[in-house]
């Protein structure tokens, strides 16, 4: 007993050594918090990734919750709802958290994504964490989606009904493939209990599988700043990069002000407006499903809407679909369509600026067309800012290599 | 400053843009502001009794349950058993309706909404103005039309205290003109008003109370939780608020030697 003591010996570090010597949890730590560094100049924009995540948790706790009492069936799923929002205790909150959650997640990933636009994070090196994004963006989608039609109201029927159906527009394949996702002849309990799978299940474990490899190769590269330089290019003699600082204690103190203001802007929406005036929770959803009454107006709720628009934009259903998958793919090359030598806005000239505007006022344009009827003036708007919206990235390889750039600063402003 | 001018005037161009689509496709229909008031415990207590005697018979409420209007608007057992509940036994049951939903569809040709969520779904000025704008109609099967909603299979149920009236519509006469510059002349029907033509046992300001207690108690079940949801989101944010401060000092602090 006493020679096998000596061998392994009093572990001497305590615990935390006990700890590293079978984790690397020190090494983890320093590498991705207290020694990983970004720039000391990041702005409001740079705050919409970790706020992303404060969602993320926040819809996973809660749709936790939910789970609890939600029936996934056609028979029962509406009233599970209200007996949700009336007779469990705190229900009413958590479903409201879930169902404001849902738009805030697409407000601040819209908002991540136009800072990465602004001072070209998508650029060289940083070409893959662009694109695992757009992935997660697309598998978000399809989670609200697919959460969208888990309470089983009119909107929810109707909505998917109309998206379901666009796959019909497929040649050949068509038919049998809208047969295929909705498991029957028609949007039914089979379909129902599908999406509940893939709300629950298979979406968000895709979803917290590819955010955990955007921040891994986010830390492997380092994050861009708003001036769109290099910070590891000027090193002080530790070898720590002169116009970086920790992320903890820097950043995460920076960031926890960040979450609280966002906090308080999420709870006035779920304590005062929880509909938003029928934006978050569309009125028609307090209706419930009926497959033999198609409303009269059918609108997604309003983060689908700029493809919705642009959908309807063109008269044939087929090419409607396929502009609406390339106005949601388009954005992935991005760091290749960009021939720009700067990053940053900031040191931009002035037709990348133009044209950065007239892109962000035809995605807002095209989200308002989204929620009304497509018709005369409507219809002929969605046109026009269709156009524009996909000539920002179709003539982007000409603007920007013709665009006169500032010089660029060596060291952040 | 060249830039900011470039900037500026494709923003203004854009939102130009939206304004003038928004106003080509306008028209709206006839909707009346019900004004009700959430806040007002005697006219929801009104609306219960109202909805008990005279929406009750043919629709139901079936998420609401006797007790928690009772909580809400401050009712004892007692009074919710005497008053309110005609077709339970106990306070913890819905409001159900008193005739067959298969009997409705025979008798009208569809069976009367569930009105939990009514207000929630249509709006509560959509709902006040339903109520109000029955009128005469000879070619209906009811007898009745209805400006709000049109022909629909409800009944002026509310006919004993609103009496009956009539809908004046007006003839207006617009000149359009075409693509080929052809001058068009169209007729549209616009309403205008309505004429009284037999007397309820109400006159017309006590029906419009009458019919917002109602809308309000309508509103009340489509989120009875709504004034709890509203108490406690201002404690949320003032705690928020105590947090922000101590947050923000600490990043002052850490900061500090920040250049």
């Amino acid at each position: 007993m006493a020679k096998i003591e000596a061998e392994v010996g009093k572990p001497k570090g305590g615990f935390m050594k006990w700890i590293d010597d079978r984790f690397p949890f020190t090494e983890t730590m320093k590498l991705h918090a207290t020694e990983y560094y970004a720039s000391k100049n990041f702005n409001i924009w740079y705050v919409f990734g970790v706020l992303a995540f404060v969602v993320l948790i926040i819809q996973l706790v809660t749709g936790i919750f939910l789970t609890m009492n939600y029936k996934p069936s056609a028979e029962g799923a509406f009233a599970s709802v209200e007996y949700i929002m009336r007779d469990v205790d705190w229900g009413w909150l958590i479903r409201y958290m879930h169902s404001t959650g849902a738009s805030f997640f697409f407000i601040v990933v819209y908002l991540h994504m136009i800072r990465a636009m602004l001072y070209g994070s998508y650029k060289k090196p940083r070409e893959l964490i662009w694109i695992i994004g757009m992935l997660i963006f697309l598998v978000l989608m399809a989670e609200a989606f697919a959460g969208y039609l888990l309470p089983w109201g009119q909107m929810s029927y109707w909505g998917a009904q109309v998206i379901i159906s666009l796959f019909g527009a497929i040649p050949v394949v068509g038919e049998a493939l809208v047969e295929f996702i909705r498991g029957d002849y028609s949007i039914s309990d089979i379909t129902l209990n599908r999406f509940f799978a893939l709300h629950v299940i298979v979406l968000p474990l895709a979803l917290i599988g590819l955010i955990f490899v955007h921040i891994v190769a986010l830390h492997h590269v380092g994050s861009n700043n708003p001036d769109g330089i290099e910070i590891k290019e000027h090193k002080g003699p530790d070898g720590v990069p002169l116009d970086g600082v920790a992320f903890h204690p820097y950043h995460t103190s920076k960031d926890l002000v960040a979450i609280i203001i966002f906090l308080m802007i999420f709870s006035a929406v779920v304590f005062f407006a929880p509909e938003m005036g029928g934006l978050f929770l569309e009125h028609a959803n307090f209706e419930p499903a009926n497959p033999t009454a198609t409303p009269e107006h059918i609108a997604p709720v309003w983060y689908f809407t700029p493809f919705y628009a642009i959908l309807r934009a063109v008269p044939d259903k087929l090419w409607g679909a396929v502009l609406m998958g390339a106005a949601v793919m388009f954005p992935v090359f991005l760091p290749w369509l960009d021939r720009a030598r700067v990053r940053s806005i900031r040191y931009r000239g002035w037709m990348y600026k133009t044209a950065l505007t007239l892109f962000l006022i035809s995605c807002v344009a095209l989200g308002w067309l989204g929620l009304k009827p497509a018709g005369g003036g409507y219809l002929l708007a969605a046109r026009i800012f269709t156009v524009i919206y996909f000539a920002y990235f179709v003539f982007m390889p000409y603007y920007t290599t013709i665009d006169k750039t500032k010089p660029v600063p060596e060291r952040v402003v | 400053m060249k830039l900011l001018t470039t900037f500026r005037l494709t923003a203004v161009l854009g939102l130009m843009f939206i304004a003038s689509a928004a106003i080509a496709a306008g028209g709206d229909k006839y909707v009346e502001e019900a004004e009700i008031d959430p806040g007002n415990i005697n006219s929801l207590q009104r609306g219960a009794a109202n909805f008990m005697n005279y929406c009750s018979g043919c629709h139901s409420a079936k998420y609401v349950r006797f007790n928690t209007i009772g909580d809400h608007l401050e009712l004892s057992e007692a009074m919710l058993v005497d008053n309110l509940m005609f077709n339970a036994e106990k306070t913890f049951e819905p409001i159900r309706s008193s005739m067959d939903s298969d009997d409705s569809s025979r008798w009208f040709g569809a069976s009367p909404p569930d009105l939990s969520l009514i207000a929630r779904s249509k709006g509560a000025d959509y709902i006040y103005t339903f109520l109000k704008t029955y009128y005469v109609d000879p070619s209906s099967p009811t007898g009745v039309n209805n400006v709000a909603k049109g022909l629909n299979a409800m009944p002026h149920v509310l006919w004993e205290l609103q009496g009956f009236q009539k809908a004046v519509y007006e003839t207006q006469i617009t000149e359009k003109e075409d693509d080929e510059g052809n001058i068009e002349i169209v007729e549209t029907e616009v309403f205008v008003g309505f004429e009284q033509v037999t007397a309820g046992s109400m006159d017309a300001e006590d029906f419009e109370d009458f019919v917002r207690d109602t809308v309000n108690f309508l509103a009340f079940i489509g989120e009875p939780n709504r004034a709890d949801r509203r108490r406690i989101g201002t404690w949320v944010i003032i705690y928020l608020l105590v947090f922000l401060i101590i947050a923000s000092m600490l990043k002052k602090q850490i900061w500090k030697d920040v250049d």
